[in-house]
């Protein structure tokens, strides 16, 4: 389906001196998009020109909007010899595709060069115009949505949580094609940008299909990676998790489901549609002109698996039912039938949440619905759903039960690359799973085929399920993978946690919100999650369980791992704090398998070893559980190295850790017994000083309420890993330590010395700062809105003559120490602040030489109010809890509310939705059936409606049919406003960019796309631009400039979920040359202010809701 | 273990006042640090040198990235590179043209040329400012000096304009050439010669037309850096005062009789007014020949100044006198000139 891309080239500024005799340049501009060209006139002898271009238009098929970016070449026109390139500007179009995304990309750019730098500014405005504009998601996959960010995205609801998505595509890498002898820096450079650059639009694409194939209009937590994988080629993969989003507040939700050319899709409306008599109403002779009106476009040929037929069938199905129904959604992981972890898992929750909800006071009808309810819930989950649909048609019925089954068998992975979660989504957490496996990369390639590296994950994942599994979990959250590689060898890595889920999300949960809801209210706040998933009779390892220490119920672990962000509701003692464990292991050189042999014999003992130093780490500071566990295995030339971050607290529903113990190994020898006895005494303090600092003062607990532990001499925590070539061969680790009271650690030679000695060495950050590596600091929720985000880099020299793992080891630990040390300097202005999502990763560029990453964001808190909450830590976060609690309720309130403005359409109908909000109406008395036809007349084309309709139909409520016509007031305003081109607006507006998905005391009102970019640096004068600190400090300062430039000309004020997923720096000081390879992602927003907010007074009431983080923390 | 690369880049640009300061005054990273420790950041952050060092290289390559957009303060708003706010854009941008005195006053009148930029070594020397700070300084007058030597309109506005600050007081002085480093004048001031060159600007200047305090009146047309030579044509006129003896004795009489008892020099008064009314009368009439113009001020300390020191006038008696002095006659053109002389007499009347 054709679309037009219109750029209109305005005018430039700051341009650089190309002619050194007259002192000016002679500009013009190239737009190039596909094989398409245009160029402006040549704007002679200035340094700043004003073109005022034409608008340049370009007809492009869909899938051509979707994989190209528009490209922007800006020229110094010369008479005599070849025109001399200032630089360029590749912008991605992709968030023009979506319904309600940005609509026009208007703004100054940074005009860069891979040799200069940023040269420069351009102002370009770019506009899509689709065939016709009301058709906007016929594009393949243009609809679906994409966001980095690893929680629901705060405007938008959950309806569904699919699950799993992936998909890696292969190309030769242009650095190391024969033609790169040939062709300059300069060329090579911009063939590579402009791949990764088509390569991730594809990839992209791709999974946007993958999405629509599961139903789902959007995708979150999207990670995509590149691995340079040299000679052997370039891979761009990606994760992420489906889901269908609906948009919260009165601006309109996007739907690309509705009425897109794509088979599967079109069904989708009509299939999930427990309510077909609303047809009646509606213009049946249009809709099928329409969905056959624009053929599907090759891509989709080969998925088109659905028959005609589907789209005949629905409007046949049975009258409605008159109750809410749960349906069997194909993506659901948690169906597959042969998981009896599954099916204990439901019953799990119904025994443990039905139980209390006889004593909590809930309204008759409510309880009744919700035992109804869990019925069929057990039914459906435990995959004869269908049996009892029996008020269903049953033509629609099968066909549902042979989706659910073909699609089964396509998902095979119950992952979510998600680390927060809706409230009550996670019932369980069983610990962390992770997978590591070492391989040769083959110099032979394929392009074509990537199976080879399809094969190589889908063996992981394989493992990481079967890891999950035998944690009694069916499912894995907080999942990621990652690579290192070095020389031929690369190490895949993957790691999750595993969990149990309520089902709710991962179907069609929209009407049963409320009840489920309610369910959730009844179950123990705070502490759920932590209880055991797996059998204790017949654990997978030895644990050592106890009651859970706030409910008395059900069995905890004394220890918890987790990769995920500390749920809110959790009940947590003090505040946390950012756990490191850094490891260096010397290798041999080696090449191929003698190489890869060695690292996987390697791989254990270093697993083994992090997971001791977390462990001892954790519990010198005095809590019992890790969160946002991230273990970073690299790769070198001759050793490898480890870096596992994470953020300590203490979980008020886990037992208190016992100290730790050291013992001597000759106890006779009275200097040493001396000397063990003044490191115990070292240990002790350095606890009782963390406790203090931390302040961890666990409310005390008479022992006999407790109940007796489990007879269980043993204790170890939840790390299952394992490494092998082959998936099948599973070396499971005795990772257990010591005794149950006290953790003992054997001083026996000089290494265990140092490894205590190195445990004292961490010094806490100075007095007013706190860090953590996870989304927010447990303990501390009065932010004030002023943030730092930053990245620092660091590489030094592992210069010993001899190098010991031990001198190794202490190195790599002062230099993570002092990057610490001199962050906490650096921001000592923003005291008392916190460094949250503290992220580092480690690279081993050459020899001896350690590149250290970090990209965190400083946020200011509240000191006075910080230390009112020190003066009653656990009344404050259990109040905290309970304000979760109440944001949970009003949760299926807003949806109870619905029922109300679906009476009659009324022109007051807004006034009513804005009042049905508050009242609350009781679930019980939704009405299900509406009559459409009052307001047929009130739109204005019957794709329209239909659009309309599908989205009502979908959740149930009239609700997005009137915030469809209406987009958020301030959002269009701004959005106004901007598209008159600002050439003589001078100010530069603020972006803010923070790795969290959330800002500090600001409600974000809109999503206006993902931001991926990739850039290559590269200079042949590395003394001129400073050194290798110069040119990186500069490089770095140039991304960060291009994000915010294109941010801002979305029409943004922020990006959230910033990360910079790759910086590959290479130097040659003898050439005095380097290259510098930096990728970034994130997703564009705009935030309002909440003071602004109230301001407002169009904003609506229903917009509240939203159990975020943000949002609890500021208005608690 | 050595840290071959080490960086920090923030989304809003950090900027240290304390290290910008010393990066201004033209002090070394290992310098800045030696001072940074002295300073007992150590102690009160209870870090090491080596963060110290780190953080300090770290800024320094900051201002060596932006001293580049400072060469063109308006560049500096609308730049993409470094995301700073606002105020933090204002304070770079003022710290980087603020000047020494000592260096100004040494500078003031002389050509900025290549010569005197040879000079600066023994500036640097007599004044204490470091030599590569005494460059940046001589470096940033020119700047400003060349940027607004084409530009019509009033130069007060125009240096605010592309250097947002107030830069005018060196520009007017280079402009004019008037000669300040005579012994006799050493006495003054960069600030009092900065508060004359306002005062004339203010009064004289084409933009000072019409309503005298507001130097931005629309009508400037020709550079403001030159006193508009119209005015300085009809301050001719004026000599008629000291050379038409009745005029000068009307005069005489007039500010005599309203100052007998108030002031303390009366007799003094009395017995210089003739002396002291053709030394201010004239001073103005020279104003046309540029090579008269030089000597300004010089005639302002020689003609008036030392005279009334020497009799031991107090500043308020000759604050008294010139109010008097220039009451006496009703004229725009007289009241006009006379305001700026006595602005500029009062503000140098000191020790």
């Amino acid at each position: 389906m054709p679309g037009k891309l219109k750029v209109k080239i305005v005018a430039g500024r700051h341009l650089p001196v190309m002619d050194r005799a007259s002192d000016l340049t002679d500009a013009f501009v190239e737009v190039k998009f596909g094989n398409t060209t245009f160029k402006t006139d040549v704007y002679p002898k200035s340094l700043n020109p004003q073109w005022n271009s034409e608008w340049f238009k370009f007809e492009v098929d869909d899938e051509e909007l979707q994989d190209e970016p528009l490209q922007i070449t800006v020229l110094d026109h010369d008479t005599y010899s070849a025109n001399d390139a200032i630089g360029k500007v590749y912008i991605d179009i992709d968030p023009l595709l979506y319904s309600e995304a940005a609509t026009v990309i208007s703004g100054w750019f940074p005009i860069y060069d891979t040799i200069h730098g940023i040269r420069g500014e351009i102002n370009v405005v770019v506009k899509v115009d689709l065939f016709n504009d009301l058709n906007r998601f016929r594009q393949s996959s243009c609809g679906v949505k994409f966001f980095c960010t690893t929680s629901i995205p705060k405007c938008y609801r959950a309806v569904i949580i699919h699950g799993f998505v992936e998909e890696l595509v292969v190309n030769e890498d242009p650095e190391y094609q024969w033609i790169d002898r040939i062709r300059t820096p300069r060329a090579s450079n911009e063939a590579r940008q402009r791949l990764i650059s088509l390569m991730s639009g594809e990839l992209q694409r791709k999974i946007g299909l993958k999405v629509l194939e599961m139903r789902g209009n959007a995708v979150v937590g999207y990670l995509q990676c590149f691995d340079l994988e040299g000679e052997s080629g370039l891979v761009v993969r990606a994760i992420g998790t489906a889901c269908t989003l609906d948009k919260l507040s009165n601006t309109s939700a996007f739907l690309p489901a509705c009425n897109s050319p794509s088979k599967e899709m079109k069904e989708i409306p009509f299939n999930e549609d427990p309510n077909p008599n609303t047809y009646s109403s509606g213009p049946s002779t249009p809709l099928k002109n329409q969905t056959y009106s624009f053929s599907p476009s090759k891509s989709y040929s080969r998925q088109s698996s659905s028959s005609d037929t589907d789209l005949s069938l629905t409007p046949k199905t049975a009258p409605s039912p008159q109750r809410p129904r749960i349906f069997l959604f194909p993506s659901s992981p948690t169906l597959s039938c042969d998981s009896p972890h599954l099916k204990k898992s439901c019953l799990l929750l119904l025994g443990s949440s039905i139980k209390p909800l006889h004593s909590s006071h809930v309204s008759p009808v409510v309880l009744r619905k919700s035992v109804s309810f869990t019925e069929e819930l057990l039914l459906a989950a435990s995959g004869m759903g269908s049996g009892s649909a029996g008020k269903e048609g049953g033509p629609f019925k099968t066909l549902l039960r042979q989706q659910t089954q073909s699609a089964l068998e396509q998902r095979e992975f119950p992952f979510f690359t998600l680390t927060t979660f809706p409230p009550g989504f996670l019932v369980h957490v069983g610990g962390v799973v992770s997978a590591r496996s070492v391989k040769l990369l083959d110099r032979i390639h394929n392009p074509d085929e990537p199976e080879t590296r399809d094969a190589w994950w889908a063996e992981i994942r394989q493992e990481i399920k079967s890891h999950a599994k035998a944690l009694g979990c069916h499912a894995v959250v907080g999942y990621s993978e990652s690579t290192s590689i070095c020389e031929e060898v690369c190490i895949l890595s993957a790691s999750g946690t595993a969990a149990v889920l309520n089902p709710r999300f991962l179907q069609d949960g929209t009407m049963e919100g409320c009840l489920e809801q309610r369910i959730e209210e009844a179950s123990p706040p705070g502490c759920g999650f932590c209880h055991i998933p797996y059998d204790e009779l017949n654990m997978p390892f030895p644990a050592h369980l106890t009651y859970c220490y706030n409910c008395r119920k059900q069995k905890v672990p004394d220890v918890l791992f987790t990769t995920i962000d500390l749920p809110v509701e959790a009940i947590v003692v003090g505040k946390g704090c950012l756990i490191q464990a850094r490891l260096c292991r010397l290798k041999k050189k080696a090449q191929a398998e003698a190489n890869a042999t060695s690292i996987s014999n390697l791989l254990p003992f270093m697993e083994y070893e992090v997971h001791t130093q977390l462990m001892n780490k954790l519990k010198l500071r005095g809590m019992n559980a890790l969160f946002g566990l991230r273990i970073q295995i690299t790769v070198g030339e001759n050793m490898l190295m480890g870096l596992a971050s994470a953020t300590g607290v203490y979980l008020a529903a886990l037992p208190t850790p016992g100290g730790i113990q050291i013992a001597g190994k000759t106890p006779n020898d009275a200097t040493y017994d001396q000397h063990i006895s003044h490191m115990q005494k070292k240990i002790n303090d350095t606890i009782a000083k963390n406790k203090e600092l931390y302040e961890i003062n666990p409310p005390e607990l008479p022992e006999e309420i407790i109940g007796s532990p489990i007879p269980e001499p043993r204790q170890r925590s939840r790390l299952l890993r394992s490494q092998s070539e082959s998936s099948d061969e599973v070396t499971e680790l005795d990772l257990s330590h010591g005794k149950k009271d006290a953790f003992v650690l054997e001083i026996d030679d000089t290494d265990a010395m140092e490894d205590v000695h190195s445990l004292l060495t961490d010094v806490p950050p100075p007095s007013g700062f706190y860090s953590c590596n996870t989304e927010i600091m447990p303990g501390i929720n009065n932010w004030t809105p002023e943030i730092q985000m930053f990245t620092a880099v660091r590489v030094s020299r592992l210069s010993t003559i001899n190098p010991t793992n031990q001198t190794l080891n202490k190195n790599f630990n002062d230099l993570c120490e002092n990057l610490l040390k001199s962050l906490y300097f650096k921001l000592r202005s923003m005291v008392p602040c916190c460094l949250c999502h503290v992220n580092f990763t480690v690279a081993l560029p050459e020899d001896e030489l350690v590149q250290i990453a970090v990209t965190a964001v400083a946020i200011t808190y509240d000191k006075n109010q910080a230390l009112q909450a020190n003066k009653a830590p656990t009344e404050k976060s259990q109040q905290r809890a309970s304000t979760d609690n109440e944001e949970q309720l009003q949760f299926p309130l807003e949806l109870c509310s619905d029922p109300l403005s679906s009476q009659p359409f009324s022109p007051a109908k807004e006034v009513l939705e804005g009042a049905s909000s508050h009242t609350g109406i009781p679930a019980a008395q939704r009405a299900t059936s509406v009559d459409y036809s009052s307001f047929a007349d009130r739109c204005n084309s019957w794709i329209e409606l239909i659009k309309l309709k599908a989205q009502t139909i979908r959740r149930g409520s009239i609700k997005t049919t009137t915030s469809l016509e209406k987009a958020s007031p301030l959002a269009e305003g701004y959005l106004r406003h901007r598209s008159v081109p600002s050439c003589t607006n001078s100010t530069v507006s603020v972006v803010k960019m923070t790795p969290l998905s959330f800002l500090p005391g600001a409600k974000i009102t809109k999503y206006l796309g993902i931001i991926n970019m990739f850039f290559i640096r590269e200079t042949t004068s590395l003394r001129e631009e400073g050194g290798v600190s110069g040119f990186l400090h500069a490089f770095i300062a140039e991304v960060f400039a291009m994000v915010r430039a294109h941010v801002a000309a979305l029409g943004g004020n922020a990006v959230v979920s910033y990360i910079m997923k790759q910086c590959v720096f290479m130097e040659n000081p003898n050439k005095n040359q380097a290259q510098c390879l930096i990728n970034v992602s994130g997703d564009a927003v705009i935030f309002v202010r909440e003071s602004e907010l109230e301001m407002l007074p169009v904003q609506p009431s229903t917009a509240a809701p939203q159990p975020t983080s943000s949002a609890g923390d500021v208005t608690t | 273990m050595s840290s071959d690369l080490d960086v920090f880049v923030g989304n809003t640009t950090l900027i240290d006042e304390e290290v910008y300061r010393l990066w201004l005054d033209g002090h070394s990273v290992a310098e800045a640090v030696a001072r940074r420790l002295r300073g007992g950041v150590l102690e009160r952050e209870g870090t090491s040198v080596a963060v110290l060092q780190s953080d300090t290289r770290d800024h320094y390559r900051t201002f060596q990235m932006l001293e580049r957009l400072l060469h063109a303060p308006p560049r500096l708003l609308q730049q993409l590179l470094f995301q700073i706010p606002p105020e933090r854009q204002a304070l770079l941008v003022q710290r980087y043209y603020a000047f020494d005195e000592a260096l100004a006053r040494e500078l003031l009148g002389k050509k900025l040329s290549k010569g005197t930029k040879k000079e600066l070594d023994e500036v640097s020397a007599r004044t204490g400012v470091g030599i590569r700070s005494c460059r940046r300084q001589f470096d940033n007058f020119k700047r400003v000096f060349k940027a607004v030597e084409e530009l019509r309109g009033p130069l007060a506005e125009n240096i605010q304009q592309l250097f947002l600050l107030d830069y005018a007081a060196i520009v007017f002085f280079a402009n004019s050439r008037f000669e300040t480093g005579k012994r006799r004048l050493q006495f003054l001031s960069f600030a009092d010669f900065a508060a004359c060159a306002q005062s004339m600007m203010g009064h004289w200047s084409q933009g000072a037309l019409g309503e005298p305090p507001d130097p931005r009146a629309p009508e400037a047309a020709e550079p403001d850096g030159d006193l508009p030579k119209s005015f300085l044509q009809d301050l001719k006129e004026l000599k008629v005062l000291v050379a038409d003896k009745d005029l000068l004795d009307q005069h005489k009489s007039l500010v005599c009789s309203a100052l007998r008892g108030k002031i303390s020099v009366y007799n003094e008064l009395e017995a210089n007014f003739k002396a002291l009314s053709r030394a201010l009368v004239n001073v103005g009439g020279k104003l046309t020949h540029a090579r008269d113009v030089r000597d300004f001020f010089v005639d302002l300390v020689e003609k008036v100044i030392e005279p009334c020191r020497s009799d031991k006038w107090s500043p308020g008696d000759l604050r008294l006198f010139l109010t008097h002095y220039t009451a006496a006659r009703h004229q725009a053109l007289w009241e006009r000139y006379m305001a700026a002389i006595t602005a500029c007499l009062l503000r140098m009347y000191h020790d």
